[in-house]
């Protein structure tokens, strides 16, 4: 017997050797060791054995079909390893390839710009008040210190909608300025973004419609300094904290003292370039001391409050910003130009 | 504004260079555009005698000179002029040389003969006759300057100035003025600011204005004051060289000795004057007036011009001479044998003046003075210079006296200095006689604590205004920033804000480009999107002043700005296109003369996998995300600008919220559209209101849900959204969601039938479904569909 399970054992395990697949693997489990198997054939016959022998052969059975087991094992570990190597080889894939195409909407160049200033100025405690654009003249100009007889009342500058020139489009955000002090409780930090109007033919340069971000602070104390302040904040957080202004006096109806801030020329940094026609310089802001007179129009003491504004053409920045050299390109949304974005 | 430095030194000496001059001017507030030299490009061209010329060898015009340049030898250059002759004194180009316009000059062979240079005529250097008279154009500059061969021509001809363009506001029409930017110098530089007081021999003949002038203002409203003096026994001829140099180098073309004079003076003073020829005046009188209806006159550039009553003449005892402030008339213009003269220097109201210019559609030199409001006190100062001037030159012989009509007196005017205001203003603390010392540097003078502001600063009337100028003087830039404080105020978004924002990330995340288009366009646009000629969308705030009829009108509908860029795009052979607009439409608002304003979500496309199903869907992840809930999309065949069997109409609980569906093919006609194009508009302010609040948290289920799918047969013409109804309502507390998975219609179906599949999700919440509470369910559906749809199970 110790023979026949020797032999067994020698016959099994090469066989086991020799298996090529898992299939082939399983097939000899079931032959060798399954229930029928022959190695359970040779074990049903122990009980032929002497005594002694018995656990002897036991014994070694039991060592063999361990042996088996294991080698059956290690030849199962093996061969999915290496089907699953073949596997893998098979799906290699050309990683090189694009992916699958996923449009993403684009915004718009110009809303880009404006609502980084909009994020930046939430970010400085301001809210975003918004106000008509079909607006009434009062608004637009009286209001705002700009009387009768000023050209930019003019039929040629500015769009009515009736004979008498009482309604109008706005050629200004600055009448949400005048609503805002009319109806909200001071403090007040606001900025208003949106459309205005001016009466000027589409070139590369002028649209009748355009874009503006004003913004209006008022409260106890408010000063010419702190106009600078705040300015030079925008300008940093807008263009980096190195970029340099420069403040020059001008004229605003509403504004005194009036000023408009150039920027340091992004491109240059001031040496003067093509972009900057040679001048370091950028205009970008025009700014100024809220007229004493507009304030106390909208029923705001003067004696206790002052106050600040800004407005900032939003063409001009994204222009700047993306290089863009012809404002019709905003306005014509060729997907082309709009996907550059 | 251009400024001649050299004339500006006249007034106060500023050494300084070009670039500290303009930096200087533009931080105290008188902007520079630009600034050049008036021998600019011209650049190794020297004087040159002709000491000996001969007929070239091989030309039968061409002319060899010898010329003395002022170097070691003679130089030979050849010449194809004819007005040349031994002796004259020429502008020579040297070798290397330069002229306007970036010409170069070397050495070179003109048939066979060296020519070292070139002369030059007056073209060549930038001049024309008008700045030398005595000169010709097509030939050599003659020059009848003094000078020596070889000396710089810049210097010889006094091409050494210096040009600065300056921007100035419309507050400072003080500034149009070389004494104006001179006061506005010396402050900035802290230089003597020297004013020059005309003087005027007159002629002590007992001859007097009076005698041959009377003045007479109509309209004191218009023309506040009017201020003459006469010159008789004139001599027109070309003005002196210095003047005019200083003339072409503040841009303006030298004409004659009288002209030259009121240019020069209105460049100086900045008050527009005007010459008359005396004997072109009838009855000896000028009278100030509105036109008469029906009057006209041919202005000095040779137009014929129509006259309103709301223009302001001058005129004679009978007749228009000129238009008041903005041009004189032919009838009366200056001739070469005019021999006795009127100056005119007057004051008009600016918005008059304005307002004629722009109607007659002719802004002169002297209306864009006159527009922005000028000093009551300027016109005796400048008819007495332009006086002084007619006698420096010889140009005739000044009349004794002046007619000086004030009609409206001007007011002097004070204000209040307050120091502590305007540090508060500033945020700064200078001294009240720091205040002081600027302002009287500009010409203010006190009066207590009052400071009287100069008659030519009608822009000063508020203690704001004289803090800017005090800061301007001091220095914007040298102010130091401050933050300001005060209690942390809560910025933020709006929750409309943040709800378009929202709408506008989600456009985008499903692949549609953002685009803006103008809020005013064409009534044509009604037309091509067929809107019934009595919709009410016709009805639209109507522009008075349009720029054309292509934007006339504030839209009432955001499709036809979407359509526009559609069909842009396809022009352009862009092969698909996908957009969003948050639109605003202006709709008449029936109580208001304002508009009601409104803003739109606008989808719209073209192209790729674009289709009906492929908006729908994105419009319906849109309104999920949004909260937006029992949305009900129902067809609507009667939207003339759809596809009559593909638009739907979407409403949440009745309220209809938008429409979208597919562009008529005759709209995309219109629009030169070739594929089918897809569009929705969504009403934001209406998607807003019906908003759900915010989601609590529901326990994810505990149980597991039964899948069952049901085919039926129906009518053709039973809407999905009915069926499902039918479905939602029998299905109990059991049915958890209801999909549609196929519609089929051909064979078997029979026509006029199809087949619809729907998958069902059945799920209890307390237990494990029964099979037996799942077939009930699917009973009661079925049941139900039989009865309301005659939908038999397939």
């Amino acid at each position: 017997m110790e023979q026949k399970l020797r032999q067994l054992r020698e016959e099994s395990l090469d066989a086991i050797r020799e298996a090529g697949a898992l299939d082939a693997l399983e097939a000899l489990r079931v032959k060798y060791l399954g229930k029928k198997g022959e190695l359970t054939a040779v074990l049903k016959q122990m009980g032929k054995l002497s005594a002694e022998e018995r656990p002897v052969m036991g014994q070694l059975a039991n060592q063999i079909r361990e042996e088996l087991t294991e080698a059956i094992e290690n030849g199962r570990k093996t061969l999915s390893e290496k089907a699953l190597e073949m596997r893998l080889a098979a799906e290699t894939t050309d990683v090189t390839m694009p992916g699958k195409a996923v449009q993403i909407g684009r915004r718009h160049p110009l809303n880009k710009v404006i609502n980084e200033a909009k994020e930046i100025f939430i970010g400085m405690g301001f809210t975003i008040a918004e106000g008509p654009e079909v607006e009434l003249s009062s608004y637009n100009f009286d209001r705002l210190n700009t009387e009768e007889g000023h050209p930019a009342r003019d039929r040629q500058d500015t769009f009515y909608f009736d004979d008498d020139d009482e309604v109008l489009l706005r050629t200004q955000t600055s009448p949400v300025q005048v609503h805002v002090m009319e109806t909200q409780p001071l403090p007040i930090r606001i900025i208003s973004p949106g459309r205005v109007y001016r009466k000027d033919e589409v070139d590369a340069t002028h649209s009748p419609m355009f874009h503006q971000i004003e913004g209006l602070v008022v409260d106890e104390g408010i000063t010419f300094a702190d106009l600078k302040g705040t300015l030079n904040e925008l300008v940093h957080r807008l263009y980096g904290p190195e970029t340099r202004t420069r403040f020059r006096p001008h004229h605003f109806p509403f504004t005194e003292p009036s000023c408009e801030v150039d920027v340091e020329c992004f491109e240059c940094r001031g040496r003067g370039c093509r972009v900057c026609k040679g001048e370091g310089w950028i205009e970008l802001l025009g700014a100024g001391m809220v007229h004493p007179k507009v304030l106390e129009g909208c029923g705001i003491d003067t004696e206790k409050y002052s106050g600040f504004a800004f407005g900032v053409g939003a063409e001009r920045m994204a222009m700047f910003r993306f290089g863009i050299n012809d404002l019709r390109l905003m306005f014509e949304n060729d997907t082309r130009f709009l996907e550059q974005f | 504004m251009n400024l001649s430095r050299e004339w500006l030194n006249d007034y106060t000496k500023i050494d300084v260079s070009d670039k500290e001059f303009c930096d200087g001017m533009t931080m105290s507030g008188s902007k520079v555009e630009t600034v050049s030299n008036t021998g600019e490009g011209i650049d190794r061209v020297v004087a040159g005698k002709v000491t000996f010329m001969s007929p070239h060898p091989d030309s039968d015009h061409l002319w060899v000179c010898k010329i003395e340049a002022g170097l070691d030898r003679e130089l030979t250059i050849v010449t194809g002029a004819q007005n040349v002759s031994v002796g004259d004194m020429v502008p020579v180009a040297l070798d290397g040389s330069t002229l306007p316009g970036g010409k170069e000059i070397r050495t070179g062979k003109l048939r066979g003969v060296v020519s070292e240079g070139m002369l030059c005529s007056l073209g060549e250097l930038g001049l024309d006759n008008h700045d030398y008279p005595y000169a010709i154009e097509d030939g050599i500059f003659i020059m009848q300057e003094p000078c020596e061969p070889g000396d710089d021509i810049k210097k010889v001809l006094g091409l050494t100035d210096s040009v600065v363009e300056f921007e100035i506001t419309n507050n400072r029409p003080d500034c149009l003025s070389v004494i104006g930017l001179a006061r506005e110098a010396a402050a900035t530089f802290g230089t003597e600011f020297h004013i020059h007081e005309p003087e005027v021999e007159g002629c002590h003949d007992g001859d007097n204005i009076e005698k041959h002038l009377e003045v007479v203002i109509d309209d004191p409203e218009l023309c506040p004051r009017y201020t003459a003096r006469m010159v008789k026994n004139i001599k027109i001829e070309p003005s002196p060289a210095w003047l005019r140099r200083r003339l072409r180098a503040s841009g303006i073309r030298p004409i004659n000795n009288i002209v030259d004079i009121t240019n020069y003076v209105m460049q100086e003073y900045g008050q527009p004057m005007h010459a008359f020829d005396y004997s072109c005046l009838g009855g000896g009188k000028i009278v100030v007036r509105r036109a008469e209806a029906g009057e006209s006159l041919t202005t000095l550039d040779g137009t014929y011009r129509k006259l309103t009553p709301n223009m302001l003449v001058i005129a004679d005892a009978e007749k228009p001479v000129g238009l008041a402030g903005v041009m004189g008339g032919e009838n009366s213009e200056i001739v070469d044998d005019t021999k006795m003269i009127i100056f005119e220097s007057a004051n008009f109201n600016g918005t008059s003046i304005r307002k004629t210019a722009i109607a007659l559609g002719m802004r002169t030199d002297a209306s864009s003075k006159f527009e922005k409001g000028l000093d009551p006190e300027g016109t005796i100062p400048a008819v007495q210079r332009a006086c002084e001037l007619v006698e420096l030159l010889g140009a005739g012989e000044v009349l004794d006296g002046m007619i000086d009509v004030v009609a409206a007196p001007a007011q002097e005017k004070t204000v209040t200095l307050l120091p502590e205001r305007i540090n508060a203003l500033l945020g700064t603390s200078f001294t009240r006689e720091y205040m002081i010392s600027v302002l009287e540097k500009l010409g203010f003078t006190m009066r207590g604590d009052e400071v009287v502001v100069p008659s030519w600063r009608s822009d000063i009337e508020h203690y704001a205004d004289l803090a800017e100028e005090v800061a301007r003087f001091y220095g914007y830039d040298v102010i130091e920033p401050t933050m300001f404080r005060g209690e942390t105020a809560q910025g933020g978004w709006s929750e409309k804000q943040a709800f378009e924002n929202r709408l506008g990330s989600l456009c985008r995340a499903m692949g549609y480009n953002e685009i803006l288009t103008y809020s005013f366009g064409s009534p044509a646009a009604w037309d091509k999107i067929r809107l019934p000629q009595d919709s009410p969308l016709r009805n639209a705030l109507v522009i008075q002043n349009p720029l054309g009829e292509d934007r006339s009108v504030m839209r009432t509908t955001p499709m036809p700005s979407m359509l526009d860029v559609l069909s842009l795009n396809a022009a352009r052979r862009n092969p698909s296109a996908r957009f969003y607009e948050m639109a605003t439409v202006y709709r008449p608002k029936a109580d208001s003369r304002l508009a009601d304003e409104n803003i739109w979500l606008t989808m719209g496309e073209y192209g790729g996998d674009a289709d009906f199903f492929q908006l729908k869907g994105c419009v319906e992840a849109i309104l999920k995300d949004m909260r937006i809930e029992n949305v009900r999309y129902a067809a609507e065949h009667g939207d003339p600008s759809f596809h009559p069997g593909r638009c739907a109409v979407i409403t949440v609980g009745g309220r209809p919220i938008g429409v979208m569906g597919q562009v008529h093919p005759l709209v995309c006609d219109a629009y030169s559209l070739e594929s089918e194009a897809f569009y929705a508009q969504l009403d934001t302010a209406a998607l807003r209101a019906v908003q759900s609040p915010e989601k609590t948290f529901v326990p994810l289920p505990r149980y597991p849900a039964v899948s069952r799918d049901i085919a039926l047969v129906c009518a053709a013409d039973i809407p999905v959204a009915d069926l499902e109804d039918t479905i939602a309502a029998a299905g109990g507390q059991y049915l958890e969601s209801v999909v549609l998975f196929d519609v089929y219609t051909g064979a078997p179906i029979p026509a006029g039938f199809k087949s619809v599949a729907f998958s069902l999700t059945l799920r209890a919440a307390d237990q494990t479904l029964t099979e037996e509470h799942a077939a009930e369910t699917v009973n009661a559906i079925l049941a139900a569909l039989a009865d309301k749809h005659n939908a038999a199970i397939r």
